[in-house]
């Protein structure tokens, strides 16, 4: 390979070759910080509440005034959306997953502990609350009736019993079955036993590094009836009918009781795409500038390698007089932009792992992934390749006759 | 002069259009992803409050004691919210020129008409003194008074979207709106006002719309109305029922006091830490007083209202726009050896080193101008599409204001001509004799 005559003629032109490098380089360090951070986000927004999502509808209910017979109320409004057809099951609570709002509790094993062993959500739920969200019991039971009492607002009744997830049973207790097991709650100061564990039940809280992410997986489920000013009713209905359940329940509340808000209406898969859209947005934005990035980088490459092209002619054409065939012309250009674009992924490597290093301390980011550089660094190797390609084949096409021509 | 290089280097982009086009469009994609993320950016950094940012003052008071290592450090990091105890505590010192405790709520408001529904309407509960402490403008009426706080008042002042709502705009003031089947009697109506982000109460959303009504803290703590905010127990057991809840140690009060001069907040500072001594000697806290006293800029730092995404998103679309432009001045760089022969005659014929910088400075003063004019279409463009992708209340934020378009032209212009300088330098030092004596 006839590398000697590639250096000493970028040598003459150094300052093109650096831009080039040094574009391929930023051009690397910003496509797999970028990718990275879309694969995380990607991630994220995928991350499931072990709830059966698509057929969960979630009712936001105000009482107008203040309304004395809550109780009264709620078992009113619950008997009347369990009886609609197309629901499976209903039940009221505090909260929902995907919410982004909640409350939190700090579980310990026994009063005498010093600091809590774990950090979990609270769930409101009666006896319909399992078989409403979907959820998996993996060991022990479900509420009984008997077990979920009223909850006004204000009051601070100890619960009666307790469901944990699967992630929040293994904190408690490692390796052991939690189910028959307690925890103490430093709130409400009372020792409850754990009836039974769910596979799964994500937070209501998803912002990346926000509020919950260091416990994502840990509820906690409560037995309370949830006799409230504000609530959510949340309503499972039969496959595929989940708008139209959502659009009769509004109407029969309505029905039952005109003095009250229903502020709003929506299934967990509009739940979703509600919580994760700053998310989803950002992917998009970074894809589009990654795209952008890209082509920008491309047809630079493009632009100058053809002006070397247009500038370097006669040499061309007295190379292809003196016997060099078209490929070695093409190879000439593409070793040319190999050679540049290689200092210049190396270079890039180390900056995209020192962006990163950066961005770790700065913001709430994960190590970069080495691999992801390196797959970055072949990407711009092989983009270079083929920017350069055409005004490689254009050099190629030159004449051997321009040799003889006058300039 | 200027008139003939302008036409100079409009005459030399024509002579290659795709390299020129080639040059525009990179610069043109560099600003727009720049100035886009750059607007979000500075909307969320913006000073909400300019003219008394550095006069108002977010009060923090730790009454949690210092979290596990058992010892306190500088960067513990502080409740964002204070207790009832503490609020009442420092409202009672009057130790600030203004003062007011708050926190967020709402009603279901029933309309005259029973044929309407109930709707929801988010309140505020404060004192009078919310209103000149935040600069918060009237289009009728006037706060309530400080009798009105004292004697607990069923009196509110509400939004002017509301009052567009409920009364057609009209000058309620007088009227009645029953709000959660109480009257509470209109005092005030506000005009247009959404501090940016929202930073009296930057809890649940930052950069969210202002409430609809206003009313008296005393009056939402005797209704017993409950936050609609974060509301934080972490510590101590609360004890039962709506008086447990409030004298217990749980956090979710905003605290804010008006302190016009720097001796003012110094002082403010001073009796803070006595208060939270006092606690301490009370033996209500177990540990060395612990107080913080923010200004807004300070407050909205601590509390990173720009958030991690904004942050990236300029970092990553800075470094776009600085590929974009080392690739325009790999272009000049071509396009201006590619014409060594032209500017080897005019050196020839007479002119300088400086008309002949002069010149390709022009030129790439052009390319930038009209990059940036395409930046800007893509910046507005850009907005448009953020305001489809991000949820609502990001969309405030993506406003194309005055300024914003003259920093996106005059960033194009003057990173262009910068990126220019290079090969506009090497344009300058061509040697005529070698040009010349080539062809």
């Amino acid at each position: 390979m006839e590398l000697g005559p590639i250096i000493s003629a970028m040598r003459r032109n150094k300052v093109g070759a650096i831009v080039v490098g040094v574009q391929m380089a930023i051009t690397l360090a910003i496509l797999c910080n970028a990718l990275f951070i879309i694969e995380q986000r990607v991630a994220l927004g995928k991350r499931p509440t072990g709830t059966d999502e698509a057929n969960i509808v979630v009712i936001t209910n105000q009482w107008a005034g203040h309304p004395t017979d809550l109780a009264a109320k709620l078992q009113g409004d619950l008997a009347a959306l369990r009886s609609m057809p197309g629901v499976v099951d209903a039940f009221a609570s505090n909260t929902y997953p995907l919410s982004n709002g909640g409350s939190s509790l700090n579980l310990k094993l026994n009063p005498e502990q010093r600091e809590s062993t774990a950090q979990t959500a609270l769930y409101i739920a009666d006896e319909h609350g399992l078989q409403t969200l979907g959820l998996k019991l993996i060991a022990g039971r479900n509420f009984t009736a008997d077990e979920v009492l009223d909850r006004m607002p204000g009051t601070n009744v100890p619960p009666s019993a307790v469901i944990v997830t699967r992630a929040l049973a293994e904190k408690l207790f490692p390796g052991k079955n939690a189910a028959g097991q307690s925890v103490y709650s430093e709130y409400q100061k009372t020792l409850a036993p754990i009836v039974g564990v769910v596979d799964k039940l994500q937070v209501p809280w998803t912002q990346a590094g926000g509020f919950g992410s260091k416990f994502n997986d840990s509820s906690l489920l409560e037995p309370y009836r949830h006799e409230a000013p504000y609530g959510y009713y949340l309503v499972h209905a039969q496959p595929g009918q989940a708008v139209a359940v959502m659009k009769a329940a509004e109407k029969r509340l309505i029905e039952v009781n005109r003095a009250r808000v229903l502020q709003k209406s929506q299934t967990l898969t509009e739940a979703r795409a509600e919580a994760y859209k700053d998310d989803r947005g950002l992917v998009i934005i970074l894809g589009v500038v990654c795209a952008a990035l890209v082509a920008v980088t491309a047809f630079g490459i493009v632009g100058l390698t053809s002006y070397w092209v247009a500038q370097r002619r006669r040499q061309i054409g007295i190379r292809r007089a003196l016997g060099a065939t078209r490929t070695a012309i093409i190879r000439y250009f593409q070793t040319e932009n190999f050679l540049i674009a290689a200092v210049g992924s190396i270079g890039g490597i180390g900056l995209a792992l020192s962006l990163n290093l950066w961005m770790v301390t700065a913001f709430e980011m994960e190590r970069l992934d080495t691999r992801y550089a390196l797959i970055g660094a072949v990407f711009v190797l092989l983009l270079g390749q083929l920017a350069v390609l055409w005004p490689a084949l254009k050099a190629a096409s030159i004449p051997p006759a321009l040799a003889t021509r006058a300039a | 002069m200027f008139s003939y290089y302008l036409n100079l280097a409009l005459r030399s982009l024509k002579r290659n259009v795709v390299l020129t086009m080639l040059m525009i469009a990179a610069i043109g994609v560099g600003i727009g992803a720049s100035m886009t993320t750059l607007t979000i950016f500075r909307a969320m950094a913006a000073d909400p409050i300019p003219n008394k940012s550095r006069q108002l003052f977010a009060v923090q008071i730790d009454n949690w004691g210092p979290s596990k290592s058992g010892v306190q450090t500088p960067d513990d990091k502080l409740q964002q919210q204070v207790s009832y105890t503490d609020a009442m505590g420092l409202m009672n010192a009057h130790a600030a020129l203004r003062q007011t405790v708050m926190y967020s709520t709402g009603f279901a408001l029933s309309p005259p008409n029973p044929n309407l529904r109930p709707f929801q309407v988010p309140a505020r509960a404060t004192y009078m003194d919310f209103f000149p402490m935040f600069e918060v403008p009237f289009r009728f009426g006037t706060p309530w008074t400080r009798e009105d706080d004292e004697g607990r008042a069923p009196v509110a002042v509400i939004s002017r979207e509301l009052n567009d709502k409920v009364f057609g705009g009209a000058n309620s003031v007088g009227k009645t709106l029953n709000l959660d089947k109480h009257d509470y009697r209109v005092v005030g109506v506000l005009d247009r006002w959404q501090p940016v982000p929202k930073f009296y109460d930057l809890n649940n959303n930052q950069y969210g719309e202002i409430e609809q009504a206003f009313i008296p803290f005393t009056r939402a703590i005797e209704n017993q109305m409950t936050t609609w905010g974060n509301n934080n127990c972490s510590r101590d057991a609360v004890a039962p029922g709506w008086e447990g809840h409030l004298h217990s140690e749980c956090v979710w009060f905003q605290f804010w006091a008006e302190l016009p001069t720097a001796a003012d907040a110094e002082r403010y500072r001073y009796v803070l830490n006595n208060y939270a001594a006092e606690q301490q000697r009370l033996g209500r806290f177990h540990w060395a007083a612990h107080t913080r006293l923010r200004d807004v800029r300070e407050w909205l730092a601590d509390q990173h209202v720009v958030t991690d995404e904004a942050r990236i998103l300029v970092l990553v679309s800075f470094s776009f726009l600085l590929v974009c432009l080392l690739n325009a001045m790999g272009l000049m760089l071509a396009k201006i050896m590619g014409r060594a022969g032209d500017i080897g005659v005019r050196r020839a014929l007479g002119a300088n080193r400086r008309a002949i910088f002069g010149q390709c400075l022009i030129e790439a003063g052009v390319i930038g101008f009209a990059g940036g004019l395409v930046g800007l279409a893509l910046t507005a463009a850009g907005l448009l599409g953020l305001r489809a992708l991000l949820s609502e209340q990001t969309t405030r934020l993506t406003h194309l204001g005055f300024w914003e378009v003259g920093i996106t032209v005059g960033t194009a212009v003057i990173a262009t001509t910068l990126a220019g300088l290079y090969p506009t330098w090497r344009a300058a030092h061509i040697q005529p004799a070698w040009q010349l004596k080539a062809q």
